[in-house]
């Protein structure tokens, strides 16, 4: 909140600048952020051997508020009143160089991120850094990129505001654990254990799928805001449902899985490992390699398939859908089915992810499918640009890669107060990223679309016409 | 040329759409005849683009039942059906009076969107497609040959490849017809695909229209305000008022009837029916059926494209309540 | 029939919190035409303030009548203060700049809003719930059934439940008023139904949306005082739940009706109540989601709104 009111009132910046003007201006700030941040960050209630009481800093609040009417200042003096043709000018010429610059730089960027993204883990091997923690990152970030084309073929394709498809995550995550912990023993002896996961994978993604249409049947009609609301309820309810139905998903306390294991040898030091199979020597690292490779695959079967649905029909149909539905139902487009592939597709790659989460983590829980993780995935496909899978893998990696980030900013505790890590202010930088990066570019870093078939030239769609659906 | 009441390609019959206390439409018939255009004219607020949403199946009509038949034969009840399967069964497309293009797709995308059914059914309903399938590739092959053909037609074959949103208005109003043809119409239905037009490009409008019914045998449903247009090219014509028809016949008898004079010319009635004329009158100088005493003679002649000398305005001002046969 | 007059009872209570509530998420989407996410979270901000100005003066149910009854006037006009603060800032920060923008831009920004709020206050206020002695005790016998006459149980009302239903009904009457008969009221009808048109007529629409802001937030606010001394605890997390239910409310009631908000409000509060009392606890708020979704699929023009036609 702290930044919040030095972009106000974007009406009046264009204004000439007097003085009086100014101090007018910088004092009404400094009387807003001051009521913003005085008994809620000034008189911290601290809660101690059943007394609470309360912690007065004063001092922090007004340090803040120097601190936004110092930036407002700084804005109103060097940003704000520079004459706009200048300003504009530049960035037109920099908006056209940009253009071809990023034209030919796009057809390098994939292929470079793919050689990149198979040879990370050799990286590693020389290097230092060969370390589990690094190798887990990416499995996290490849996690989340995933996440992020999977919804992307909701939110940004089909244009429909998903705010619940962690459930699908869940469903995933759920139908492995299930799965492999109580079913497959039952019906096929514990022999099948180390196959469960290839097993599963399959079957989650169809649940998944069908959870998705089950899901998306009762909210055809609805839009927009309502649409949002919606989903947001339905990945509440399935969240609740695993929280409360204990005989079936054992609560909260949740369930303890299988890892996964290299086509059925074990990551362990023990006869019949992957180690003792090849020969050599037992070391983690083994596991955490083939988990890269594992969720690399799947992401890329994410990529590869989103982008060839984009080329057939029914990824044309769900542009089109999220262009204009009322067009497309005039061109003979059943809506209805079309925007329930949509969520189909979109969910069996959240349930594919959830599946790959589960097996990696050999737990799952429903405290790892709460609604925040749904608003997440949805700041990483904001962010990347709606409907660009590019976007996404730099946004996924500039959200996670930052998160680990601030785990690491050990210096940044002398700048916060006591008591606090860096690491409580990622969920905050994310907020305000959603919020700033509606304001400043909300196309996201890719704005341009690429057309999916062309007569004599591909020419990228700039974002501004590019509608972003009603819903 | 009275052919469109024995072979009519849609038959609309007692159609009455009432929201609320409302009614739209009331117990409006009329046929449109194979290879013919049909214009549905009327004044703002007569009920035009309500009888297009209940042909269309965007609106469920509240009586009343359209009949859609394709010359070999087969029958439609339009108002049983869904929007999208009217386009795909019975085969009508539409254009919006509000433009509704994918503006952040281009031309080309525009169009083979409109080829989606058979394309989808060619892709094996994606599954087919997702592998690549050769049979898919010829359908693809074809369907780009399509928007070759019509983006040609409409004279957009240059900018095949831009957004859709960048084109000027007029090659917009184009792109939609196009679109619209994409989908292998048998009744085509334009809402007010002049409006907005310069001169030159509504007779290029015209021409391209008069192509579509002779060269494709398409019968065309068309609401329009620009007389030019609706006279120029129109075999047949409905006048709405109110939501109810008050003249059906050639163009040359829709100039003389004088129901439709009064309609968009206004009498000393009722206070209200006179409140509306007079706010009609400035619309009808612009769209050249004005006819009245204050207006300069000389737009007159706009209106006759035909050799018919116009409706003395007198002769109609003073005799209102004259109900001629030319009301069914 | 006893058991049920109390829940009733606490229903009626319960469902004038989210009535509040609901009414700021109506008159925002009817002015503007979005939801603003972030508006539980400006209740959950009204409740903590309230938290920490009551624990600043050291109130305490021991105190005197008089000593509460001015605290808590003291207490209402600066959580009222400072929520229209952040709501008002809220407006101008993360919605004004994208009026004109694609539709769910200003959704995307209410839902990064919601979260900068939620940990904005966890932040500051730490996350631990933050417990309350009970502040306004006491209460009357309304009924009493004897073991005899089938198990012992006692109907009842509490001082506090009656002071929210009063005080509720007090507010929604001045601000029904505000909005009737006032010039404010009537701009704010007039941007409603159209804002260009108002803005041509002189309105200073800006202003106007600005005053529905500060107006929920205020309205909020005291819902967030009334949760606080009802359940006598709060934290950072409670606007997430209670705005989707509030937002229930004002969608069942018909979006855009100030009524039709306080109805949805008691409807959801009574769903909530009688659902946790005869089927099960844990599954009420599974119950107030699956109104919402019937409700939205079904009804979507609510109680006493107006259905919408598409237009063609």
């Amino acid at each position: 909140m702290s930044v919040a009111p030095k972009n106000n009132s974007s009406s009046d910046d264009s204004k000439a600048l007097t003085t009086s003007a100014l101090t007018k201006d910088l004092i009404s700030t400094a009387i807003i952020t001051l009521l913003v941040l005085i008994p809620i960050v000034a008189m911290k209630t601290v809660i101690g051997q059943g007394i609470i009481s309360i912690v007065y800093r004063f001092g922090m609040a007004f340090a803040l508020t120097g601190i936004v009417v110092g930036t407002r200042l700084f804005l109103h003096l060097f940003v704000w009143h520079k004459a706009p043709s200048a300003g504009s000018k530049s960035t037109l010429t920099s908006g056209l160089k940009s253009v071809s610059f990023s034209e030919t730089i796009t057809k390098y960027i994939a292929p470079g991120l793919l050689i990149f993204a198979l040879l990370f883990p050799v990286f590693t091997f020389f290097h230092p850094i060969w370390d589990k923690r690094v190798m887990d990152l990416a499995v996290y970030i490849l996690i989340y990129i995933m996440l992020g084309w999977g919804l992307n073929v909701v939110v940004g394709l089909a244009g429909l505001l998903d705010l619940g498809y962690v459930a699908f995550y869940a469903v995933g995550a759920y139908a492995y654990a299930l799965l492999s912990t109580v079913y497959f023993p039952q019906w096929f002896g514990t022999g099948i254990l180390p196959w469960a996961f290839y097993i599963t994978l399959p079957v989650a993604g169809l649940l998944a799928a069908t959870w998705g249409v089950v899901l998306g049947f009762p909210v055809l009609r609805l839009r927009g805001d309502y649409l949002a609301i919606v989903t947001l309820a339905f990945g509440e309810m399935i969240r609740l449902v695993l929280v409360n139905w204990f005989s079936f998903t054992n609560g909260p306390q949740g369930i303890s899985v299988p890892k996964i294991t290299f086509f059925g040898l074990p990551f362990k030091d023990a006869p019949g490992s992957f180690s003792d199979f090849f020969g050599i020597q037992f070391n983690r690292i083994h596991f955490y390699i083939f988990l890269y490779y594992v969720i690399l695959t799947l992401a890329l079967i994410t990529y590869f398939v989103t982008k060839r649905l984009r080329r057939l029909p029914i990824g044309r149909a769900w542009e089109a859908l999220r262009e204009d539905e009322i067009a497309c139902r005039s061109l003979g487009i059943n809506t209805t089915t079309t925007k329930l592939t949509a969520f189909a597709i979109g969910a069996m790659f959240g349930g594919f992810a959830g599946s790959f989460f589960a097996a990696r983590q050999g737990f799952v829980s429903p405290e790892s499918f709460v609604y925040i993780e749904s608003a997440l995935i949805l700041a990483i496909v904001v962010l990347g640009g709606l409907g660009s899978q590019i976007g996404i893998v730099f946004s996924a990696i500039a959200i996670m890669g930052s998160f680990e980030l601030f785990r690491e900013m050990d210096f940044m505790k002398v700048v916060l107060p006591s008591g606090t890590e860096p690491i409580q202010f990622r969920m905050l930088a994310v907020g305000l990223a959603m919020v700033l990066m509606m304001r400043f570019r909300p196309r996201g870093f890719v704005t341009k679309r690429e057309p999916t078939v062309f007569l004599k030239e591909k020419k990228s769609v700039s974002g501004d016409l590019v509608a972003e659906g009603h819903g | 040329m009275m052919n469109w009441t024995k072979d009519p390609e849609l038959q609309v019959q007692h159609l009455t759409m009432r929201f609320g206390g409302l009614t739209a439409i009331g117990d409006l018939s009329f046929d449109a005849g194979r290879k013919q255009i049909t214009a549905l004219i009327g004044p703002n607020g007569a009920g035009k683009t309500t009888v297009f949403n209940c042909i269309t199946g965007f609106y469920k009509p509240t009586e009343g039942m359209i009949k859609l038949r394709h010359p070999d034969g087969k029958e439609f009840l339009l108002e049983r059906m869904d929007d999208f399967i009217i386009t795909q069964k019975a085969k009508v497309a539409r254009t919006f009076q509000n433009i509704r293009l994918f503006s952040g797709m281009t031309l080309l995308e525009n169009l083979m969107v409109a080829q989606h059914n058979t394309l989808m059914r060619a892709s094996g309903f994606t599954i087919g497609g997702i592998f690549g399938s050769g049979h898919f590739k010829r359908a693809e092959n074809e369907a780009i040959e399509k928007c070759k053909y019509w983006l040609n037609k409409v004279n957009l074959t240059e900018r095949a490849d831009d957004a859709a949103g960048d084109l000027p208005y007029g090659a917009q109003r184009r792109l939609e017809i196009a679109r619209a043809m994409c989908t292998n119409p048998r009744l085509l239905c334009l809402d007010e695909p002049a409006a907005g037009l310069n001169p030159r490009e509504s007779d290029e409008l015209n021409k391209l229209l008069l192509s579509i019914r002779d060269d494709h045998n398409m019968a065309i449903l068309l609401i329009e305000h620009d007389m030019s247009v609706v006279m120029g090219i129109s075999d047949h014509i409905v006048v709405l008022d109110y939501g109810r028809k008050i003249a059906d016949g050639t163009p040359n008898e829709i100039k003389n009837d004088p129901a439709v004079i009064r309609a968009y010319l206004g009498v000393e009635e009722d206070e209200n029916e006179v409140a509306v004329g007079s706010v009609k009158v400035a619309d009808l100088v612009n769209e050249g059926l004005a006819v009245h005493a204050n207006v300069p003679t000389r737009t007159v002649p706009k209106v006759s494209a035909s050799p018919k000398k116009p409706v003395a305005t007198k002769t109609v001002v003073k005799k209102p309540a004259a109900k001629k046969g030319g009301r069914k | 029939m006893e058991y049920f007059l109390q829940q009733l009872i606490n229903g009626l209570t319960l469902g004038s919190i989210y009535g509040l509530i609901a009414i700021g998420y109506t008159m925002v989407y009817g002015i503007i035409g979005m939801i603003n996410f972030a508006h539980g979270d400006v209740f959950m901000v009204g409740s903590m303030v309230s938290f920490i100005v009551l624990l600043a003066l050291g109130v305490t149910g021991g105190s005197g009548a008089f000593m509460i009854i001015f605290a808590l006037a003291l207490v209402v006009v600066i959580a009222m203060l400072i929520a229209s603060v952040y709501n008002w800032t809220i407006e101008r920060v993360a919605y004004r700049p994208l009026r004109g923008s694609f539709r769910l831009a200003p959704l995307i920004s209410a839902i990064g809003m919601s979260i900068v709020l939620q940990e904005f206050v966890r932040i500051a206020q730490e996350g631990r719930p933050k417990p309350m002695q009970p502040l306004i005790t006491g209460g009357y016998e309304l009924m009493h059934r004897t073991l005899a006459e089938g198990g012992d149980f006692t109907v009842k009302i509490s001082n506090m439940q009656i002071m929210i239903i009063v005080s509720t009904l007090v507010l929604m009457t001045v601000f029904t008023m505000l909005i009737q008969r006032t010039a404010l009221g009537r701009a704010q009808r007039a941007c409603e139904q159209d804002t260009k048109m108002a803005s041509l007529l002189g309105i200073n629409v800006d202003r106007t949306i600005s005053i529905t802001f500060i107006l929920g937030a205020c309205l909020a606010a005291f819902a967030g005082l009334m949760f606080l001394l009802y359940y006598n605890v709060t934290d950072f997390f409670i606007g997430f739940l209670a705005g989707i239910k509030a937002f229930t409310a004002a969608v069942l009631g018909g979006i855009g009706s100030i009524p039709g908000a306080m109805l949805g409000g008691l409807v959801i509060g009574m769903i909530e109540v009688m659902w946790s009392a005869y089927f099960s606890v844990e599954y009420k708020d599974v119950a107030a989601f699956t109104v919402l979704v019937m409700v939205l699929i079904f009804m979507p023009q609510g109680l006493l709104g107006k259905p919408e036609v598409e237009k063609i």
